[in-house]
């Protein structure tokens, strides 16, 4: 059925004056359980299939979806993204050119060993109640929250051009958080990570790797011991952050700035735009020689959220050098910001949340490449530092200069050895600086291609998941504990 | 509590609120008739083979014109519903939805709802559903607002365009418009429907380096001018060209009421009482004890005329108007079924849909404001910081209440009583604690609209000592 409707709405489309259409028949389904002190709290399923439709007529843009999947519901949507589109040719100042792409037709599914809908429910929240329990066991935890979230979508993307592509992905998540509240404070640790744990394109044997209940009493120790732990101190620091908190730090300050769309202005009114300006291209020095970074979209980087077969325009997944030793290399690119700047071909990052939201340029599996170091090396290699783990608050200037991350817990490091638990480790500064301050970053030993569950953009705010390769790394002269400076 | 019986499944039965008249025949024919629903519900009445049953059915129709460089770039619309159903069977509960509304798929999202219900331990608070209801009526449907066509969006994106070459700006932006209807329904007998429609206009001015902005969401259109928020967003694009580095530190702070909103809306889960009860609320140990200034007031009050949304809450139960904050004290808490009946309390009308762990929350705050226009504020400064927005907050320490974010597009220092020029934007981290508890001047409450926080109805703030940390390149 999904070719039919996908069909009916592209020769509708071309039939009312589009130059071209693509559309996208999504069938999404999800499952979320959560638990909360050591009771079910979210058990939800859900399915949701539609179809969008996007289109150029007039030289212009238009977008319309639908779930009424019926000849009448399917003709009506085409119907309006093309009236639509005509009302974006109102206010048009020249016509769409899109980079060439050839029309692919082909199947991709996203490998995984076990599907976690067809594991029963009560043996996922059997799961989720045991590393619930575990965290309870500690004096002083006063929330123990656990969750997984699955889900499955399917998607087929036909154009006038004559795709037809037709792809499958999987997707698990999972983690623990134990909060602590106590003289004054929250404190709280999360495994293996913020943001509901770790979240890939893989089936459930990910929840099972992670451990969570061999994790769970450890988070909730450290989160009780916080309490009594001295301040992250106030001053100019070596740091050392931990994989998960270098992912984010490369979503947030390298994987934002890098999207054309925010570089030429199409996100000023919202996400904002970005400070790498096109006569940066091949040209700053963004970071140090140690900083490399790529933007893989391939099966062979990993089963990231940024992990697919083709994006929503139908561009092949592909590889681009993004940082290359520290100088800058490479924007993120759909076919009109490409052929914008005069390049050949999408690098294929335009994705779309589901059926009902227009793709946009998205970040794919946004990488560090993994260094040389052994953890217990660089550590030992630091005289006077603080190693920072988990990321807890984060926040950057709508150019991505500025920011500042605060992270869940630290370790001060002195003569080559953690000596001391440390609260409310934070840390900020200026993008460019930062990466030119990293002088060390750790082997593929230590490297997770974590996954971004929540990444927003675009209006109506659209939320996809990311991926983002990374080791730790030591960063030098950085400034830390501004955050709760009074 | 379980229920003691299990509750007999009947034909829902429509309240007397629900049987109020819809919004009109001009409304008629946007909105999808109540029989419609009515057939749906039905079905999945018929269909489910639970002890009790919960429908919550959601259609959207939304449209978006957003424009950039001048151009309009992106133009969209949707439309869809959600069917969910909540199932009860031996003192458990879960919930499963789909957007398909044939029988087979009615039946199976009803059969998913049971059989996950069947696989989770029984709750020994899971209360029975709830019957009809009273209800008091809002008026948030606005005819002229679900007629909006692409055409009218795109002609007044053409406006402020030309306002935009004549400066020699760019403008970025969205005009939006759209409709939503939910529809909740129990078992038991209950049956309401709410509708309302929804009109934003945001727009961002771009002046070489600087940036002006401006915002406005009604749910009637006829009160959004977009021509007026350009005139806004490109004055202050202007007026922030070259500004200069101030170093970071204490300073008074004239707060517009968008920053205002973006910054108080992080309170909003603070005063639900399963916040209280899991130690997670800056208001833990602090209710009844004067921690703001004594201008604070705060209600939850979703009838308020410049408020939005539904008089009832993820259960059915009518939402009442609470008082949050009474002159600086923090008195009152928002309380869910489950929640208010494990504590003693009285429900409020503002549980989210069940199964959840985070029971309730307000979503309608109203802060009482004073009676200062922005230009008194600013002349009654010796020197001090105008905010026209945040940017990118969150949380720092969820106890202090500690925000961090950036000032945005439009950050002047104010002199002798004058704005005296743009500044370089700002990274601030400030306790929310202290800030209400240092505000000197308060504006008249609007319905203010952000980025960051759901829309409220605020005041613009003169607050001292509010703490800029660190400087930006721009």
């Amino acid at each position: 059925m999904m070719e039919e409707w996908a069909s009916l709405a592209l020769d509708t489309a071309a039939a009312r004056g589009a130059s071209y259409a693509d559309a996208r028949v999504v069938d999404v389904r999800q499952r979320e359980l959560s638990t909360k002190n050591s009771k079910v709290g979210t058990l939800v399923e859900s399915e949701s299939l539609g179809l969008g439709v996007r289109v150029i007529a007039g030289g212009a843009w238009g977008f319309a979806s639908t779930d009424r999947l019926n000849r009448r519901g399917i003709e009506k949507c085409a119907a309006e993204a093309v009236a639509i589109a005509r009302a974006s040719a109102l206010a048009k100042r020249h016509d769409v050119v899109l980079a060439p792409e050839q029309a692919f037709v082909d199947t991709w599914q996203s490998p995984f060993i076990k599907d976690p809908f067809r594991i029963s429910v009560d043996r996922q929240i059997a799961l989720l109640l045991e590393a619930d329990a575990e965290m309870r066991k500690v004096a002083g935890v006063t929330v123990a929250e656990t969750g997984m979230v699955f889900r499955r979508l399917e998607q087929l993307f036909a154009s006038t051009a004559g795709a037809r592509i037709h792809q499958m992905k999987m997707q698990s998540g999972a983690g623990v958080v134990a909060s602590s509240f106590a003289e004054g404070e929250l404190q709280k640790r999360s495994y293996p990570n913020s943001f509901g744990g770790q979240h890939a394109l893989r089936g459930y044997e990910l929840v099972e790797e992670l451990d969570l209940v061999g994790n769970a009493r450890r988070v909730a120790e450290e989160a009780v011991a916080l309490h009594k732990a001295p301040q992250c101190p106030e001053g100019v620091r070596t740091i050392l952050l931990d994989g998960s908190q270098v992912g984010l730090q490369v979503h947030e300050s390298i994987g934002h700035p890098i999207e054309l769309d925010r570089v030429l202005g199409m996100e000023a009114n919202f996400a904002g735009t970005s400070f790498l300006t096109l006569d940066k291209l091949n040209i700053l020095r963004y970071g140090s020689e140690h900083v490399t970074v790529v933007a893989d979209a391939r099966l062979d980087h990993g089963p990231g959220l940024g992990t697919f077969g083709y994006d929503d325009e139908g561009v092949p997944a592909q590889s681009t050098d993004i940082i290359r030793n520290g100088r800058f290399t490479g924007y993120l690119t759909s076919r009109e910001t490409a052929a914008a700047i005069g390049q050949k071909r999408s690098n294929g990052t335009m994705r779309a949340e589901s059926w009902n939201r227009l793709p946009l340029i998205r970040m794919t599996n946004i990488s560090l490449l993994p260094g040389a170091w052994k953890l217990d090396d660089l550590i030992a290699d630091t005289d006077d530092g603080i190693y920072m783990e988990t990321n807890r608050s984060w926040s950057i200037d709508d150019r991505r200069y500025h920011f500042q991350f605060g992270t869940e817990i630290g370790w001060e490091i002195k003569g080559g050895k953690k000596i001391r638990m440390l609260k409310n480790p934070s840390y900020s500064g200026i993008t460019t600086e930062f990466w030119n301050s990293c002088d060390a970053v750790c082997s593929r030993d230590y490297w997770t291609l974590w996954g971004t569950p929540n990444c927003g953009k675009g209006q109506p705010m659209q939320t996809m998941g990311t991926g983002h390769g990374a080791a730790p790394a030591r960063f030098r002269n950085v400034r830390v504990g501004v955050a709760f400076s009074r | 509590m379980p229920p003691k019986k299990p509750a007999k499944r009947s034909k829902p039965k429509a309240s007397k609120a629900a049987k109020r008249p819809m919004p009109g025949a001009a409304a008629d024919r946007f909105l999808i008739p109540r029989p419609e629903f009515e057939r749906i519900a039905e079905r999945i009445f018929k269909f489910s083979r639970a002890e009790e049953t919960e429908i919550e059915i959601d259609v959207t129709t939304d449209a978006l014109t957003r424009f950039a460089n001048n151009t309009i770039h992106q133009n969209v619309a949707e439309q869809g519903i959600s069917v969910s159903v909540r199932a009860v069977v031996n003192g458990r509960t879960a919930r499963a939805s789909t957007n398909k509304t044939d029988d087979v798929s009615l039946a199976r999202v009803a059969d998913a709802a049971l059989r996950l219900a069947k696989l989770q331990p029984p709750s020994e608070t899971l209360l029975p559903m709830l019957g009809p209801q009273k209800y008091t009526p809002v008026k948030r449907f606005f005819p002229a607002t679900a007629a909006a066509t692409p055409e009218e969006r795109a002609r007044a994106v053409v406006g402020v365009v030309k306002l935009a070459e004549r400066n020699k700006q760019t403008a970025a932006g969205i005009f939006t418009t759209g409709i939503s209807q939910s529809v909740l329904a129990t078992s038991r007998g209950l049956f309401v429907a709410h509708e309302q429609t929804r009109a934003e206009f945001s727009v961002t001015f771009l002046d070489g380096e600087s940036s002006g902005w401006a915002k406005e969401n009604f749910p009637d259109i006829s009160l959004i001018a977009p021509g007026a928020l350009a005139e806004r967003a490109s004055q202050k694009a202007r007026a922030s060209l070259h500004p200069r580095e101030i170093p970071p530190g204490h300073y008074t702070v004239i707060l517009e009421p968008a920053a205002v909103l973006d910054l108080v809306g992080f309170l909003f889960y603070d005063f639900a009482a399963t916040a209280i009860e899991d130690k997670r609320s800056c208001f833990n140990d602090r209710l009844g004890k004067r921690i703001f200034g004594g201008n604070i007031t705060v209600w939850d009050d979703v009838y308020h005329p410049l408020q939005t949304g539904a008089p009832f809450d993820g259960e059915g139960v009518p939402r009442q108007k609470v008082l949050l904050v009474d002159r600086g004290i923090p008195r009152g808490l928002v309380y869910a079924r489950e929640t208010a009946k494990r504590l003693g309390a009285k429900p409020t009308g503002h549980g989210f849909s069940l199964p959840n762990e985070y029971g309730e929350a307000p979503m309608n705050l109203v802060f009482a404001g004073g009676r200062s226009s922005l230009d008194e504020m600013i002349s009654a400064t010796g020197q001090g910081i105008l905010v026209t927005r945040f940017w990118y907050i969150r949380e720092v320490d969820p106890y202090q209440k500690i925000l961090t974010g950036m000032t945005r597009d439009g950050t002047f220092l104010v002199e002798n009583g004058q704005i005296a020029g743009p500044v370089k934007n700002f990274r601030f981290n400030e306790s929310m604690i202290e800030m209400l508890a240092s505000v000197e001047d308060l504006g008249p409450s609007v319905r203010a609209a952000g980025e960051e926080s759901f829309e409220m109805v605020v005041p613009a703030m003169k607050v001292r000592k509010f703490h800029f940390t660190e400087v930006t390149k721009f």
